[in-house]
């Protein structure tokens, strides 16, 4: 049976179209307690005094808890996954507007909702930096100490720093850049900006703590259930065992809900109120949790007569907020593909995390890359430009071909660029005219590709138990948020199996069942999981060849499993349990150079073709046409591969065009999705959607991941359109029609007045 | 606040209950361990929660509980009572027009009033209806798929 590449609905689909499915949004528990959390008016400060008796005699409410009550039951009350920056809930000090500084428990959400407001906290403010460039300087710092996680592999570097607010510096050296700057025929460089904004799912951040007897369950809305298990571990003092982690489907992700959330902060109210405590946040609340790395990127470029880039000079400034979350991973696996997909001989990088007082900024759809897109495909376009060269030309004469070693030293192998480039190129029909408007409204097209590693080292173990009336159950800690990787899982399973994916149960993450998995991100499941779950099927089928021995059943015969467990026990009894970790090998960047031959198991492709129009009256963008190519190697599932092509190059469409998180001296002024405009029905340009079938070698049955690599080229392809309309460049996200429109107005000589 | 007692139909049952006056339709349908409804922006403006109250499509999460007394209520739980699933559901899956699957019910409802008011819409009519439901996975081109298919069945 072929189940691999077979368009089959989501397992799921019965649950969700009737409104049943499970989120952790519905748990409710006898006896639980509901946390609303009081939260930091002021962007830096010293905490001078918090009074909670107002709230804590409110009736209704069962106790008001704050950072000193927490250090009274766990010591360090610190988590992160680069750095154990971020306490429970403030301490001594707060870092951003918006920080969790005290919780009111009560029966009733609007009883604690209430005592809320009932707090006063009294802060000796202190002078705050948000500007990432500027918090390179340490006039003001943000953490007095700096102390690294050590959980990952990848991260080991870190080291322990003060009086700055870099968190991490990331530097790639490879050939001589000054001297083939200075020896190029033309010299390119611009700085390019990207604005703070949101991950935004409609299941808001939650979760639920439950303590049992020595035990604690924690119910979350969480991509990374195995992380929380060893970070709440950590925190209590406890072995592993004693905190169980369940996670039903997820409204949605994106990022947001990687490492720990509110995980920490349940557990400890859980232990101190010895109830059950959730905390589930408003849409509001949400602007204060995690958000995307606003960058500041310089970027310079030499290039040849011939119109080859001979060097390239990298500076990035990511503007990780108050914590640093993940931020740290994102500046060095998203910096050494600074330079794009193309064959650079002579390349400098230099990309800094830093600390300001913001909300934090984490992993949001691209891991970094689509900031970076954004700058280096802006680049090359106007590089083409400038040279009189056709954009898909100049990028056809520069891209990393065959097996040819990126910046990072480590070969492109597998990686469909100039597939994806020539895809977009076609569908798009990049060498037929077009009809560039008149008048008020003029029309232009634009291109870019972008690529991503995966993370790296990183481990996966499934299990599948074979029941003994032949049925498969498949025991994975992958999340599935919408992405389809309980379809894929069971589409893998069920190849190596022979059965139908339909019959495969996949049960969901819960740590006392399920085995280890890094964490549902980065794209890096299909490969990492797909594999465990590839290899832990194998497993399960060589033992039952080995059970069919031992009942004694001719060797090369293909009897039913149902048969070989009755043949074998004598009745309905037994279980095959298959099982497999999966991890890629890996080497660090070395120290000096920042280069290794072996940084990610495999290459993320993709990118966009758009035909905009642009309202010269108004500075109004119309995407008329929105193509999207990704190499996904070879498609598990076509239909739900393309709908994560196409979610993604949506949701960075809201990137491009509307997102912005408004800060006015530290505080979010558009804190609701009233004022903070995402993608709704009406904003969908026609789109078509282009999976470009490779083969991944080391991937299950050729696949790789895609959730990303539909985000990577929808915002320089619109600039790029842009100025192919109207003849104005954009460098900042995002493209608004007041920002379009001062900019035809500066060129045209007759500039809008600031406001 | 003081609890009011008040009756209304909900998927066709008739049924009554003590709610104070602060609390909102949301909660109300909570207390029946109905969930398809879901608070999500708390603003009305995404979608998440809509009901059907006496036929007409409405954001549960700005609807006060006490308003149904003597209404008639119908969630997405309603529309597989009859053992199979409404046209536009299983359009849904046909299409594949959801990703996370959260938003979806909300989507259903909304489609289901469309169909009832345009059996056979046009682009515009589907992208007015659904202007007020917000999917933050963006299946929007396969919920459109969706409801024109279950308008041609």
């Amino acid at each position: 049976m072929n189940q691999v590449g077979r368009d089959i609905p989501r397992l799921e689909v019965h649950a969700k179209v009737t409104g049943r499915a499970e989120y952790t949004h519905h748990l409710r528990l006898p006896g639980m307690l509901y946390g609303k959390v009081f939260r930091a008016t002021v962007p830096h400060g010293r905490i001078r005094r918090i009074d909670t008796e107002a709230a804590r005699l409110l009736p209704g409410v069962h106790r008001v808890v704050t950072g000193e009550d927490v250090r009274k039951i766990i010591a360090e009350p610190y988590y992160g996954p680069a750095f154990h920056d971020q306490p429970i809930l403030a301490l001594d000090k707060v870092h951003h507007v918006g920080e969790p500084v005290a919780v009111v428990l009560a029966s009733d959400p609007h009883v604690a909702e209430r005592a809320v407001q009932m707090i006063v906290a009294e802060y000796e403010e202190l002078p705050a930096v948000y500007d990432e460039v500027a918090a390179m300087q340490p006039d003001v710092v943000v953490h007095d100490m700096l102390r690294p996680a050590g959980t990952f592999a990848d991260l080991k570097h870190l080291k322990g720093r003060s009086g700055t607010n870099v968190a991490l510096d990331y530097h790639l050296r490879r050939g001589d850049v000054d001297a083939a700057l200075a020896g190029a025929a033309h010299v390119f460089e611009h700085t390019f900006k990207t604005q703070q904004c949101l991950h935004l799912p409609l299941e808001p951040f939650v979760s639920v703590a439950e303590p049992g007897d020595n035990t604690l369950t924690i119910y979350t809305s969480s991509q990374t259930p195995s992380f929380v298990r060893t970070e709440i571990a950590r925190l209590f003092g406890w072995p592993e065992n004693r905190v169980r982690v369940k996670v039903p489907f997820l409204g949605g992700g994106f990022g947001a809900k990687v490492y720990v959330k509110l995980e920490a902060l349940v557990a400890a109210l859980a232990v101190i109120a010895r109830r059950p405590v959730k905390v589930a946040l408003t849409m509001e609340e949400q602007f204060y949790m995690i958000t995307k790395h606003a960058t500041t990127f310089r970027i310079k470029s030499g290039v040849g007569e011939d119109g080859r880039v001979v060097a390239r000079s990298c500076e990035v400034f990511w503007n990780g907020g108050a914590y640093a979350d993940i931020g740290p991973r994102v500046t060095q696996k998203s910096g050494f593909t600074a330079p794009g997909p193309y064959d650079i001989e002579n390349i400098r990088i230099d990309s800094y995390s830093l600390y300001t007082n913001r909300t934090p900024a984490g992993a949001l759809r691209g891991f970094g890359i689509p900031q970076l897109v954004w700058a280096y495909e802006s680049h090359t376009d106007l590089i083409a430009r400038g040279l009189g060269i056709d954009a898909v030309e100049f990028r056809r004469n520069n891209i990393l071909r065959g097996d040819r070693p990126q910046a990072s030293g480590t070969a492109m192998k597998d990686a469909a660029v100039a597939a994806v480039l020539d895809t977009l190129a076609a569908r798009i029909g990049w060498s037929r005219p077009f009809d560039r408007g008149s008048g008020t409204i003029r029309r232009g097209r634009g291109i870019a590709i972008g690529f991503k590693a995966s993370i790296s080292p990183t481990t996966s173990v499934a299990i599948v138990n074979v029941a003994a009336d032949g049925s498969t159950t498949l025991y994975t800690s992958t999340v599935d948020m919408g992405q389809g990787s309980d379809t894929a899982f069971a589409q893998i399973a069920a190849e190596v199996l022979d059965v139908r994916a339909e019959d495969v149960r996949v049960v969901h993450p819960d740590t006392d069942v399920t085995p280890y998995d890094m964490g549902t991100l980065g794209s890096r499941s299909l490969f990492h999981m797909g594999n465990a779950v590839q290899l832990a099927a194998e497993d399960a089928r060589t033992k039952l060849r080995a059970l069919a021995a031992e009942a004694g059943l001719p060797e090369g015969t293909n009897y039913p499993p149902a048969e070989v467990f009755k043949k074998r026990f004598g009745m309905q009894a037994g279980n095959v349990i298959g099982s497999a970790s999966y991890v890629p090998t890996y080497k660090s960047p070395d120290a000096q150079t920042g280069l290794s031959d072996n940084v990610t198991p495999f290459w993320m492709i993709g990118g966009a073709g758009v035909e905009v129009e642009v309202d010269t009256e108004t500075g109004a963008v119309r995407v008329l046409r929105l193509v999207n190519a990704a190499d996904c190697g070879r498609p598990i599932n076509p239909g739900v591969a393309r709908t994560q092509l196409s979610g993604a190059a949506i949701m960075q469409l809201g990137f491009t065009l509307s997102e912005v998180m408004q800060l006015d001296g530290g505080q979010v002024t558009n804190a609701s999705l009233a004022d903070y405009k995402i993608p709704g029905i009406r904003d969908i340009p026609p789109m078509e959607n282009e999976l470009v079938a490779a083969e991944q070698q080391s991937g299950p049955f050729g696949a790789k991941g895609l959730g990303e690599s539909g985000t990577f080229g929808v915002s320089p392809a619109i600039a790029n359109a842009i100025h192919d309309a109207v003849g104005v460049r954009i460098m900042e996200l995002p493209i608004t029609a007041e920002v379009v429109l001062r900019a035809l107005r500066a060129q045209a000589g007759h500039p809008l007045e600031d406001e | 606040m003081s609890a009011r007692t008040i009756s209304f139909t909900l998927n066709g049952q008739k049924v009554s209950t003590e709610i104070e006056p602060h609390r909102n339709l949301v909660e109300l349908l909570q207390r029946f361990d109905l969930f398809g409804s879901r608070e999500s922006c708390g603003q009305g403006l995404c979608g998440c929660c809509t009901v059907l109250v006496d036929d007409l499509a409405v954001s549960a999460c700005l609807y006060f509980g006490v308003w149904v007394d003597g209404k008639s209520i119908t969630t997405v739980e309603a529309l597989d009572a009859g053992g199979s699933l409404s046209k536009v559901q299983q359009a849904f899956i046909d299409c594949g027009a959801f990703q996370c699957g959260f938003c979806t019910p909300g989507f259903v409802l909304m489609a289901h009033q469309l169909l009832k008011e345009h059996p056979d819409p046009s682009d515009d009519d589907i992208r007015h209806y659904l202007a007020g439901n917000l999917c933050r996975c963006a299946a929007y081109p396969e919920i459109i798929e969706a409801v024109k298919l279950a308008a041609r069945r």
